[in-house]
């Protein structure tokens, strides 16, 4: 469409109807901007495009480049998995909960572990002190793993893990516990997360450094390839990046920077990029700019279709696919008038869904002041039906297409985007932009100048810095027994005495073999590792002692 | 001329949620204070040790995992127990209102929960700064 005339007569209408209100009632604001601080034009106009060029980048959903989805019908076929991240305590607690959200609907699991477990320490270790089963639950072994599926069939449920530095251990034990169940590998459906480059800008749970800890991730790609064609082998976070305070278009140019570097790293190593990549699975944020938001995720479907269509060559569509699962933001959540944060998760998963996700997590609205209880985790997971069945948002796919606002701005975010991932290309690549500081410092940027406007009250936070009221105490907190490290520490001890330990010695120095010959894919011997019953922090032990540790580059 | 204020913002425990404990530092920083960031996942020892080492009035704890309990009240013992009977231990993140009382006895002297301004972080450093003594 050409513009020519309606550019005139925008002309007019600002010169007339617009300037005479104006004159008499100015705007709230001189500059209206996206919660990103990308501008928001006061009217937006049909973009300069013909039929080519509207195929070429808007096209039809199940269609390359996939701006409007990854599916032909997506959720008049079926609705996103609604998978809520759960976790705490111990096993025989977390398996409870898991039963609970099962029971209320939900379609898919999602594990929480704690940190211990996640930085690859066992419950009994001194670094554990304080942490074990706070913020997820503590596995230690394949013993745990058996406790926190018992009675879920592993052939009937899709599993997500949080779960990355040590993410190839804890697939070996969910690997050994099917095995245990009577169901092939073959049927695992699930995720891990996989996806080291975002701990050490945003997550924090790294182990080893950059190297080492992509040789892991290859090896897992390439060894689901061959044995577990469901499992989704990473899940390339910019949720994490977000919360740690970056913009919208940081998030999707990080994110998909870390997602090149994987995909590099893989093909470095020999594989066809059709082998492994439509198992690459991303996991994005969603914030309260509801268009905003929409607009970040048909940016992103669009980018990583050009990525791997031209750049890596794929031929296979699926492995231009950007899937994704989609967290409502935890840093937006409020400890004041946390009722409050109902609305705002409410808002979040419309984005989310508007934004065509492949499964949801909406957070608590008590999450600001610790772990959800089972009343807060029931309503957040009743706002995803809510979405699905009441609100009329899924009978339509990608809705907001062709609204002009919400092309320009998708328009928007990916330009600057491709800026940012030139930029990370000028630099090397992620791994050197991460241990130059400058991932760390363009994210702290942002949330620093986010945080100000806070402070300063150019930002309204409801409950926050406007609306406040004098709050009640707190009330209904959950919390975590603190005799549960000490009861993971018997039942560690019991474990090392029942188990065959002359088994989990040659199966770690198996392990230990391979760690030191670059060529060789290290799961076959986690696996066995794991059948013989070898703690987590043994196994991880041994790697540490083969490829070090990282050191954070502290970035202020 | 007087010494210029020292704190030390650390993070103590395997937590890696730093979004905060960065904000205060540099805001910190902002507000003219000499500040040292420890970076994530430090040991109450180390915390303690560059607390001392680094002679500085006031430490800030920085956690939202739920390990304050156990992790705060050692810092604290440990900063003591290296010599530094004057350092001022502060702590914030996400920590529910009834564990404060314990946090407080055990020598955490105030704890800055979500939404706290920063202000109100300020107001308090300015107001027991004389205190710390050298």
């Amino acid at each position: 469409m050409t513009r020519k005339l309606i550019e005139q007569k925008k002309k007019e209408w600002e010169n007339s109807a617009l300037k005479k209100v104006l004159d008499k009632n100015p705007e709230r604001k001189e500059c209206f901007t996206t919660n990103s601080w990308l501008e928001a034009e006061r009217v937006a106009l049909p973009p300069e495009m013909d039929e080519r060029q509207w195929l070429e980048k808007i096209g039809f959903p199940g269609e390359y480049p996939y701006t409007r989805g990854v599916q032909p019908t997506m959720y008049r076929g079926r609705f996103w998995t609604m998978r809520q991240y759960a976790g705490f305590g111990t096993a025989e607690e977390s398996n409870r909960r898991y039963k609970y959200l099962l029971e209320q609907g939900q379609t898919g699991l999602s594990v929480a572990f704690d940190l211990p477990t996640q930085i690859g320490y066992d419950s009994d270790d001194e670094h554990s002190v304080g942490e074990v089963g706070k913020v997820g639950v503590a596995i230690d072994s394949l013993r745990d793993m058996e406790i926190l599926f018992d009675g879920i069939p592993l052939d009937k449920v899709s599993t997500s893990m949080t779960i990355n530095a040590p993410a190839a251990v804890l697939l070996a034990f969910y690997i050994a516990l099917a095995e245990k169940q009577g169901v092939a590998k073959e049927k695992l459906r699930g995720t891990i997360q996989n996806d080291i480059l975002k701990e050490y800008i945003a997550r924090g749970t790294y182990i080893f450094p950059p190297q080492p800890s992509l040789r892991l991730i290859t090896n897992i790609f390439e060894y689901c390839a061959d044995e577990m064609p469901n499992w989704n082998t990473i899940s390339i976070s910019g949720y994490h990046i977000r919360e740690a305070g970056s913009t919208a278009v940081q998030e999707v140019a990080f994110t998909l920077a870390d997602g090149m570097t994987y995909v590099q790293a893989a093909l470095d190593t020999g594989l066809d990029v059709d082998r492994f990549a439509g198992r690459l699975s991303f996991f994005f944020n969603a914030h309260n700019d509801l268009l905003e938001e929409v607009a970040k995720f048909r940016a992103a479907r669009r980018i990583w279709a050009k990525i791997m269509k031209e750049k890596f060559r794929a031929k296979n569509p699926r492995s231009m696919m950007l899937r994704f699962h989609t967290q409502t933001g935890g840093s937006t959540l409020t400890a004041q008038q946390p009722d409050n944060n109902i609305v705002r998760v409410t808002i979040q998963a419309l984005a989310a869904v508007l934004g065509g996700t492949q499964s949801l997590h909406t957070n608590s609205k008590d999450e600001a002041l610790g772990l959800p209880t089972e009343d807060a985790v029931r309503i957040a997971l009743r706002t995803q039906q809510i979405v699905a069945h009441e609100s009329g948002v899924t009978n339509s796919v990608d809705p907001l297409a062709g609204s002009y606002f919400m092309e320009s701005l998708t328009d928007k975010i990916e330009e600057k985007v491709w800026k940012y991932l030139d930029k990370i290309e000028q630099l090397g690549g992620m791994v050197p932009a991460i241990e130059k500081g400058y991932v760390q410092k363009e994210l702290q940027d942002a949330a620093y100048r986010y945080q100000r406007e806070i402070e300063s009250g150019e930002r309204v936070l409801v409950g926050v810095n406007q609306y406040t009221i004098k709050e009640e105490g707190q009330k209904d907190i959950l919390r975590v027994d603190p005799s549960i490290q000490q009861k993971q520490m018997e039942n560690l001890k019991q474990l090392r005495k029942e188990r065959d330990n002359n088994a989990v010695n040659s199966a770690l120095q198996a392990l230990r073999n391979g760690a030191r010959k670059e060529s060789v894919n290290l799961m076959p011997f986690i696996v066995q590792a794991a059948r013989a019953y070898a703690t987590l922090g043994e196994i991880c032990g041994i790697l540490r002692e083969e490829f070090g540790e990282y050191q954070e580059a502290v970035v202020l | 001329m007087p010494k210029r204020i020292r704190i030390l913002i650390a993070k103590p425990g395997l937590d890696g949620h730093d979004r905060g404990a960065k904000y205060v530092a540099r805001a910190l920083k902002d507000a003219g204070y000499e500040v040292i960031y420890t970076g994530i996942r430090q040991s109450p020892q180390a915390i303690a040790k560059t607390a001392v080492q680094e002679d500085v009035d006031f430490v800030g704890l920085s956690l939202l995992s739920g390990a304050h309990n156990e992790l705060f009240p050692e810092v604290v013992r440990l900063i003591r127990e290296n010599g530094g009977e004057n350092i001022i231990v502060f702590g914030g993140g996400v920590i529910p209102d009834e564990d404060i009382p314990f946090l407080k006895e055990q020598g955490v002297e105030v704890v800055f929960t979500p939404g706290a301004p920063m202000q109100d972080i300020i107001a308090f450093i300015e107001a027991n700064k004389e205190r710390t003594a050298h």
